[in-house]
């Protein structure tokens, strides 16, 4: 059937560390130039996802599973195969933007490595690469703040010149790692705008990471739930805002934080996400779920085809469109977030 | 920067003072230098001649200011056993111990150092824990322990080296293991608890992340990093060059500074004992002040807050 190949095609992906099971086997597909959100609360393997993609994860992990990127699976890669990938194919950037990038480098020789290694410019020309990128990331001054060192940039300006480090590889997928969650509201606005003018302009899939779903629907089309290691809802951003299948999509969307109580992290329902290696029998939501019965305790429900491009890992999906008042109050986060 | 450095030299001057202060205060509470110079049959007449003429009667307070105001004139004083100039008796055993604490210093870096780096870049493996247990073993035993087990067996048992002496450069084979030893335990474990700090920093991760091969991410942008912290050590080691050796050179009677100083001691030859210690805090104190210098062009944040004060 093969002439379509998505762009990365994660396959039954699990990580252990130290035998400690944290990602249980997700499936996940990104097609060239898509932005997809990647949400769920703290813990649940949205970053060991990526990490274990690139081969970044300590030496303790072991991963199985498949991560196709095009023809070549990067779970078995050699280190040499995964290093010219890093940054060329997939590049990422990560949620503390001022302790990400080298406090004893000039900003400007960060990047320039980055324009060295996937396009071979060094000297002037990789100076002036740089310097370009740096406008692109709208840093005002660019040829003088190539210069400086980190601590003498803001957070904002650290995670633009981290994007510009990215970009220097002209990647074919970015994924961005809560991004915006170590700075203040007004720079989180800058960020997604400049994530979404960026790729526009380059052509790049996007992975968004995020707890916030205001944020996501900002930039992504697609959005995954993950839970507990799992993906456990799969479908258009639109979809997901107007009826969330998923129980716990459900909670967080009774999450969005409210703009006037500041940005709080993403706390949706009732109890805790389980420890890993302490996952209950059947669903790991089932817990906190209201909806569990018998079943989702002794079985797992898998993620499959609920309606058309959506996809929900849950015996007992909710059916109806979110009540009124969730689906108000997470419009006016939204509406909130387009003020910003 | 110039206030920085003001401040900077104030400090290491009062250091000095402090230091030379506490020093002659300790000496003159010790024990009384006539009896013990001139001897314990010495009449009570000699005696009485001796501290007359070296001030001992004076108040203590009368002593330090007649003391003090030597040192500001450049006049560090004379020794009380034969009159020479105590300054040109420390200055004449420098060499000596240079001989000794130079090499020794270079080895310690050329061992710790790199054994530090390897197990943290292979940590939990077999030669971690082997190197771990060396350099524990290596700073925790005191040096005149490790000092004589070298001499049973190079010198005792395998007869391949001198036990003590200065006359040929095998005269210095064992002392210099002997200081090093330590010290590259202490530099290993050092190196490899930063190596470790720094390799689990997210910017190392971004820098794979971003294609950077591993041998190169060591090297361009853990090391750097780690450096700092090491500096620290490596400067307190230049900062005892000059002294360090003062139980390694009695336990192979090397004729350097450190064995002048035990003898003053026992001896209370108080102008050389304090010509030592001032010498000591000197070195320490000039030691101290170039690694902040080179913190500030280790780490931009330090230099962009040194301009700052
Ligand atoms: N290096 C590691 N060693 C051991 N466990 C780890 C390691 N990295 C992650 N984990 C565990 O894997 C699980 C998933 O972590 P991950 O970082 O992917 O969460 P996340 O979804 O990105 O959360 P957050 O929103 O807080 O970033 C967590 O339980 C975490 O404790
Ligand atoms: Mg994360």
């Amino acid at each position: 059937m093969e002439d379509h190949m998505p762009l990365v095609d994660i396959r039954d992906l699990k990580v252990a560390f130290d035998g400690v099971q944290v990602l249980h086997g997700v499936d996940l597909t990104i097609e060239k130039g898509e932005a997809v959100g990647l949400v769920g609360e703290s813990g649940c393997g949205k970053s060991v996802t990526w990490l274990a993609a690139l081969g970044l994860l300590p030496k303790k992990a072991t991963i199985s599973g498949q991560v196709m990127l095009g023809r070549d699976d990067l779970v078995i890669a050699s280190q040499r195969q995964l290093e010219s990938v890093r940054g060329r194919r997939i590049a990422m950037i990560f949620q503390d933007p001022s302790s990400s990038l080298n406090p004893v480098i000039r900003v400007g020789r960060q990047i320039e490595e980055a324009i060295g290694l996937h396009r071979g410019l060094t000297g002037k020309a990789a100076r002036a690469e740089a310097k370009r990128l740096l406008e692109l990331v709208e840093i005002p001054d660019a040829g003088r703040r190539l210069d400086n060192y980190p601590h003498e940039f803001s957070g904002g300006q650290n995670q633009r010149a981290m994007i510009a480090m990215a970009l220097a590889g002209n990647p074919d997928i970015l994924i961005a790692d809560e991004p915006t969650t170590a700075l203040d509201a007004t720079i989180q606005a800058q960020i997604l705008d400049l994530l979404a003018r960026l790729r526009a302009e380059a052509g790049m899939a996007v992975v968004f990471i995020s707890h916030d779903l205001g944020a996501v629907s900002e930039i992504c089309e697609r959005v995954c739930v993950m839970y507990a290691g799992r993906i456990v809802e799969r479908c258009p951003t639109a979809a997901l805002f107007r009826s969330p299948r998923h129980p716990y999509t459900r909670g967080l969307f009774g999450a969005i934080p409210r703009l006037d109580a500041g940005r709080e992290r993403l706390k949706p329902v009732e109890g805790t996400v389980p420890e890993p290696g302490k996952m209950p029998r059947g669903c790991a939501f089932s817990p906190r779920c209201g909806r569990a019965t018998e079943k989702c305790r002794t079985s797992l429900p898998i993620l499959s085809r609920l309606e058309e491009d959506c996809d929900v890992a849950c015996f007992h999906p909710v059916l109806e469109d979110a009540p009124r008042h969730s689906s108000r109050k997470s419009a006016e986060a939204l509406s909130m977030l387009e003020l910003i | 920067m110039f206030a920085f450095l003001l401040t900077r030299i104030f400090r290491a001057l009062l250091t000095i003072v402090l230091v030379v202060t506490f020093a002659f205060v300790v000496l003159r509470m010790s024990g009384d230098p006539a009896q013990i110079i001139m001897g314990p049959d010495a009449p009570p007449e000699a005696i009485a001649a001796f501290r007359k003429n070296w001030g001992l009667d004076d108040p203590i307070w009368l002593q330090y200011l007649h003391y003090f105001g030597a040192i500001l004139q450049g006049d560090l004083g004379i020794s009380m056993r034969d009159g020479q100039s105590a300054v040109e008796l420390v200055a004449e055993r420098i060499p000596a111990t240079l001989q000794l604490t130079i090499p020794a210093l270079i080895l310690k870096l050329a061992l710790g150092i790199p054994a530090g780096i390897y197990a943290a870049l292979h940590r939990n493996s077999l030669i971690d824990r082997m190197v771990m247990a060396g350099a524990i073993a290596g700073f925790t035993m005191p040096s005149f322990v490790l000092g004589l087990i070298l001499v049973l067996i190079f010198s005792v048992t395998l007869g391949w080296l001198p036990s003590g002496g200065q006359d040929s450069w095998t005269h210095a084979v064992l002392p210099i293991l002997t200081m090093s030893i330590g010290g590259a335990g202490i530099l290993a474990r050092f190196s490899r608890s930063a190596m470790i700090e720094v390799l689990g920093q997210p910017y190392i991760r971004t820098a794979s992340a971003k294609g950077v091969a591993w041998a190169r991410v060591v090297r361009g942008h853990a090391l750097p990093n780690a450096a700092i912290p090491v500096v620290t050590i490596v400067g307190f080691m230049v900062g005892s060059l000059v002294a360090g050796a003062v139980v390694v050179e009695s336990v192979f009677s090397w004729p350097g500074v450190g064995r002048l100083l035990v003898v003053s001691v026992a001896n209370r030859d108080l102008a050389i004992v304090q010509c030592i210690i001032l010498l000591i805090a000197a070195t320490m104190v000039v030691s101290n002040f170039v690694v902040d210098i080179l913190y500030g062009f280790l780490d931009p944040r330090l230099r962009s807050n040194q301009a700052k004060a």
